[in-house]
């Protein structure tokens, strides 16, 4: 039954493998929009410290929200979509596929970035592992989540205005947890709280929000 | 046999007249429960002994709230209703509910905001039950913003279901999460969200509140969805019959 | 009745601005929300008029030129 989940992700790396300037634009966006910070409110290193964990939780949101509504209209243009819906497997574990995908190209590059943009906020190297930690950790949930609202805004005018609209509000649980995560390490509370139920919305979402948007995607589409 | 007949309601060509049978009475009790809510909550009340009158504004701020949070509820039912058994006037119910909904959760908002100045000395404070109050008023931009978009009036009926039904489960673990942001950063916000101690009289100018609430929201969806069928129906016969007379 | 004079009431105690703000906007806003949704009403009503007008007319003229 994995196989189709095995063989979409394959698929898609390999489609993303051709578009490699979109992915890297997301990135930039996320490391563009986290070095604005500074410049805007001040180089003190206590202020910075204190915002780090919001503001690049904040980016890496963002950042998410730009690569979703390319989640599904590819395939839904050149009609490869419709056949995905036309096969014998469950189109949950086709849209699980995609999701994981998604978050291969999406999430744990800015994962990886992440690090890096924490030493300007002059983070200590235990924050930035937690940081590191859990972008890595929240992300799947952040593509899971998207995916619905990908699905049910496919082919609308204004699609990627009106994806965020719809999809931000949901983004707050994972938001909290995880800059709190980075913020509970910094003031020396122990992140392991936060990290937990990150892993349990992640977990969540990637269980339930496939067939929500395997939902969306057949209204979409029918 | 009873289901049969809720179904022979749920055609819209038998509801629209029903409805608009039915709405002068729910305009007539919302008047009635708000000018006794109100006599209750303006003349009755005693005065509390910590808020002076500065806390009567909780009798439209709970009862908003409470109808804000209801109207998602109801509406996700009717959207789940619209998925389960395909009835077309269960999708209109949603769409008709959810101005009304956001209308309350914009005034709860406001008045916890004028409540917040005087009480806290100032407009907002990032309290859990506020800030669960925003989150739910962007939901509510966001179904509205989904359907309008869509031109196809049963495809936004079932999107607006499915996003419906993912909001309504993500709810309570948007407010879970919110009360734990609070409770870890107590130092910026003031810790007098407790409401006064409850008189009897108080409290029943709230439900009195509550009550004419729900009742005007009955009647104005109960229009509204009268309009929604006008729109889509109007091919039909009945409408056309309809439209010829008026 | 716990009021002494209608201008004690109207002052709630000093916190006026704040009791009638609230009574006031929640007020207005349930009159304006009813009065919308009938305009949105009576606007789908004669919109629906005027395209089945237009109908009948289009049926009469291709029946006279028949």
């Amino acid at each position: 039954m994995f196989e189709v989940v095995l063989a979409v992700v394959r698929r898609d790396l390999k489609l993303a493998w051709r578009r490699q300037a979109d992915i890297g634009a997301a990135l930039f966006f996320f490391v563009i929009v986290a070095s604005l910070f500074p410049l805007g409110v001040g180089p003190e290193p206590d202020l910075l410290r204190k915002l780090s964990p919001g503001v690049l939780w904040v980016g890496a949101l963002l950042s998410t929200l730009l690569t979703l509504p390319r989640l599904f209209a590819d395939d839904f243009r050149d009609g490869s979509l419709e056949q995905l819906m036309l096969a014998p497997q469950p189109l949950g574990l086709v849209v699980l596929g995609k999701v994981i995908a998604h978050w291969l190209v999406a999430g744990l590059p800015l994962a990886l970035v992440a690090p890096v943009l924490g030493l300007q906020f002059d983070l200590p190297g235990d924050a930035l592992a937690v940081l590191t930690l859990s972008i890595a950790l929240g992300t799947p949930a952040l593509s899971g989540i998207g995916a619905i609202g990908a699905a049910l805004t496919l082919g609308l005018r204004g699609g990627a205005v009106l994806l965020s609209l719809l999809i931000l509000p949901l983004y707050v649980p994972v938001l909290i947890f995880g800059a709190g995560a980075v913020d509970a390490t910094l003031t020396g509370l122990g992140p392991q709280a936060h990290l937990s139920l990150l892993a349990a919305l992640t977990v969540a979402g990637l269980c339930f929000a496939p067939f929500a948007a395997a939902a969306g995607l057949r209204i979409a589409v029918d | 046999m009873s289901n049969l007949n809720l179904f022979h309601y749920a055609a819209p060509a038998t509801f629209y007249p029903l409805a608009g049978r039915l709405r002068p009475l729910f305009v007539a009790l919302a008047i009635l429960f708000g000018a006794a809510g109100l006599w209750l909550g303006l003349f009755v009340a005693p005065t509390d002994f910590q808020q002076g009158e500065g806390y009567r504004i909780i009798f439209v701020h709970v009862p908003a709230s409470w109808m804000s949070m209801f109207i998602y509820c109801a509406m996700a039912f009717w959207g789940a209703m619209n998925l389960v058994f395909n009835t077309r006037l269960s999708g209109m119910m949603a769409q008709a509910l959810a101005p009304t909904g956001a209308l309350f959760a914009f005034l709860s908002l406001w008045t916890g905001a004028l409540w917040g100045k005087p009480m806290w000395g100032t407009w907002w404070v990032w309290d859990a039950r506020l800030t669960s109050e925003l989150v739910l008023f962007f939901l509510y931009v966001g179904y509205m913003a989904l359907v309008a978009s869509i031109d196809d009036p049963r495809r936004a009926d079932k999107a607006g279901a499915v996003l419906l039904l993912v909001g309504v489960v993500n709810i309570p673990i948007i407010y879970f999460s919110v009360q734990w942001w609070s409770t870890l950063h107590q130092g910026a916000s003031i810790s007098m969200t407790k409401a006064p101690s409850m008189a009897h009289t108080m409290l029943w100018g709230m439900l009195l509140m509550a009550l004419s609430f729900w009742m005007y929201t009955i009647a104005v969806a109960f229009a509204r969805v009268r309009a929604i069928i006008l729109d889509r129906e109007r091919h039909t016969d009945w409408v056309r019959a309809l439209v010829r007379q008026a | 009745m716990h009021w002494n004079s209608a201008s004690e009431f109207f002052a709630m105690g000093g916190y006026a601005l704040y009791v009638w703000g609230s009574l006031g906007v929640t007020a207005l806003a349930l009159v304006v929300e009813p009065i919308l949704v009938a305009r949105r009403r009576l606007n789908v009503v004669n919109r629906l008029k005027r395209e089945l007008r237009a109908e009948e007319l289009e049926t009469t003229a291709a029946r006279k030129s028949a």
